[in-house]
């Protein structure tokens, strides 16, 4: 496939740190780039720089009373239990020095990377330091401050009038795009991820399925604790397939947390880097069978920052970039560059090796359990195509 | 929690003199399933349900019903007497009337006045609040000895971290009296340091269990 793309980058993206012990850690998108540049990737020509966002870009999703709780918080201003109302100054979402600057960056990134696509620029934008799918429209959570996938396509509805799907494969529900869009019918919102049974935020079931004009603009696959990868990719292809087919979008955004993998330290799946060359590569597919090759693709969670997240990302811009993912080694020169400040030995190859997967004596149960989940999740595409 | 806190208050009624096709009209408007009976000065004197109803209803397979049953008066169908229940009364014991009992709705009676009305779906609701999972929330389980003072302890792991305690249930352990499992809904994302607290503690944890090998 001839396709250029966009890799939206700068090191702004590294400001947005809570403390130095707290889980969200950015420096997984500077991993990820300097992997994709000392492969040989990722040219400069293909860098393009984020910006701020505007406060008014910002309230196209955020309470203008949310985004000015922020602004006193970043400068010291917010009373002692004065950001409790609107989540800031948790465990989660701590106040920090400077925090609506750093935050509003990763959300001009991801309108950088909108314009990249829609300008005709570029049919494909990468912006890792997004993804942030957790924010609400008056309360940050879950280590997010702005939602900026929820900005982004409140942007492309206001300004280009597209329809958009968002596809979240994030272990964690994508609740505040979810309910960002809950009652749009053209804003389409699907998210993979472990049950809520026991993850936060705890929603994501299937009968969450949007409201008023909006009902049968939101699919939720949550997926059982420990499954694997054979489970994961047959449900993803399969609710991809139908739900691109039902909702014929103009425009895809995915959100592509990678803490479903089986080393993530927040999450109980069990995936490995296998659907993580899945996922953008199917995206990819379908954005050029819908959607004239328009695709935004965005960062998210992911704890395991040395090992895990920034081989998963790069090979979203590998497909994006060759239409198929890197194998074989890492190079040295990166492993060495980093193995001094990673905890654990840095992988030596793109692929994973099977067996750091735990044997699951359940698998059969949940391969099952998944696939009656996938089967509700879809009645409503499923209707749709016997009309 | 308190039946007055969950009641619906508008109530729609009718009195016994009303016909069984305005009773038909009235559960369609407003989408119930019942409607308690009153008389002039607003006492229960009875209950229908859409099934009362429906039963007295001709047959959809009837063509030449002439509907006349639909004339009647709803106090020929009635149910009486009713049990009702009182605004002070615990959403728990209602739980215990609705399971017990074949219907699905309440009227909340005081001073011999209709107030309110509960349904089961408004007590199930209740009961999804209780249970905490409407909040952004991740879930923990203890097991812990059935022995007092056990719960303060276990709280105080969570307490020292800072994090907010979205509910909390008590669950008798499988068929074994001397243990019982505390499930905690928190709100963080990353529940990781509580559970390390609780494990370096000495606490069982249902969830995440240890059957597994633990993750690297």
């Amino acid at each position: 496939m001839n396709c250029s793309s966009s890799f939206v980058y700068a090191e702004e993206v590294l400001k947005y740190q809570f403390h130095q012990d707290h889980p969200f850690n950015q420096i997984r998108v500077k991993l990820a780039k300097d992997l994709l540049q000392t492969t040989g990737s990722l040219s400069d020509e293909e860098i393009i720089s984020p910006r701020m966002a505007t406060e008014d870009e910002l309230a196209l999703f955020h309470d203008v009373a949310y985004i000015d709780a922020v602004k006193r918080a970043s400068k010291g201003l917010l009373a002692d239990g004065k950001g409790l109302e609107f989540g800031l100054g948790t465990e989660d979402t701590p106040i920090f020095p400077n925090m609506h600057e750093a935050a509003a960056w990763l959300v001009g990134g991801t309108l950088r990377a909108v314009e990249s696509v829609l300008s005709g620029h570029a049919n494909h934008a990468l912006h890792l330091g997004g993804g942030l799918h957790h924010g609400f429209k008056r309360k940050a959570s879950g280590f997010c401050i702005y939602n900026d996938c929820a900005v982004a396509i409140k942007y492309i509805r206001k300004h280009y009038n597209l329809k958009v799907l968002y596809i979240d494969t994030d272990a964690h529900h994508g609740d505040g795009v979810q309910w960002a869009f809950y009652d749009d019918p053209n804003v389409c919102t699907i998210s993979f991820h472990e049950t809520g049974r026991y993850l936060f935020p705890g929603t994501g079931e299937i009968n969450e399925r949007g409201i008023k004009e909006g009902h049968g603009f939101a699919f939720n696959i949550p997926l059982d604790a420990f499954t694997e990868d054979e489970s994961f990719m047959e449900l993803y292809h399969a609710a991809i397939r139908d739900i691109m087919a039902y909702f014929q979008p103009d425009i895809i955004v995915t959100q592509n947390g990678a803490d479903a993998h089986t080393w993530d330290p927040l999450t109980h799946l069990c995936g490995t880097m296998k659907i993580y060359e899945a996922i953008p590569l199917y995206a990819h597919q379908m954005a050029h069978q819908y959607c004239d090759g328009k695709w935004i693709a965005l960062g998210g969670g992911g704890y395991d920052v040395w090992r895990v997240v920034p081989r998963a990302w790069a090979q979203i811009w590998n497909v994006m970039k060759h239409g198929k993912p890197l194998a074989g080694d890492i190079p040295a020169e990166w492993i060495k560059r980093w193995q001094n400040q990673s905890p654990h030995p840095l992988p030596n190859q793109w692929q994973d090796n099977p067996s750091i997967v735990p044997n699951i004596a359940r698998k059969q149960e949940i391969q099952e359990k998944n696939r009656q989940t996938l089967q509700q999740a879809l009645k409503i595409t499923n209707q749709h195509k016997q009309l | 929690m308190l039946v007055e806190e969950i009641m619906k208050t508008d109530v729609i009624t009718l009195p016994p003199t009303a016909t069984i096709a305005e009773a038909l009209q009235l559960l369609q408007e407003h989408r119930i399933r019942h409607i308690p009976i009153v008389d002039e000065e607003h006492q229960v004197i009875g209950i229908v349900s859409d099934r009362d109803v429906r039963d007295a209803s001709p047959s959809i397979f009837e063509k030449n019903a002439d509907n006349m049953e639909l004339h009647r008066e709803i106090q020929h169908i009635m149910s009486s007497p009713v049990i009702t229940v009182h605004p002070l009364d615990f959403v728990e014991e209602i739980a215990k009337i609705f399971y017990d009992e074949e219907f699905a709705a309440l009227p909340v009676i005081q001073n011999n006045k209709l107030v309110g009305i509960i349904t089961e779906k408004d007590m199930l609701y209740t009961l999804i609040h209780l249970t905490g999972t409407h909040v952004q929330s991740s879930h923990i389980e203890v097991k812990v000895p059935d022995q007092p003072g056990i719960l303060p302890e276990v709280a105080t792991i969570f307490g020292i971290r800072k994090v907010n305690i979205v509910s909390l249930l008590v669950y008798p352990y499988r068929n074994d009296p001397t243990y019982k499992i505390l499930v905690f809904r928190v709100q963080t994302i990353n529940p990781g340091p509580i559970i390390d607290d609780l494990r370096n503690a000495g606490y069982e944890l249902m969830w995440p269990h240890n059957i597994l090998e633990p993750k690297l």
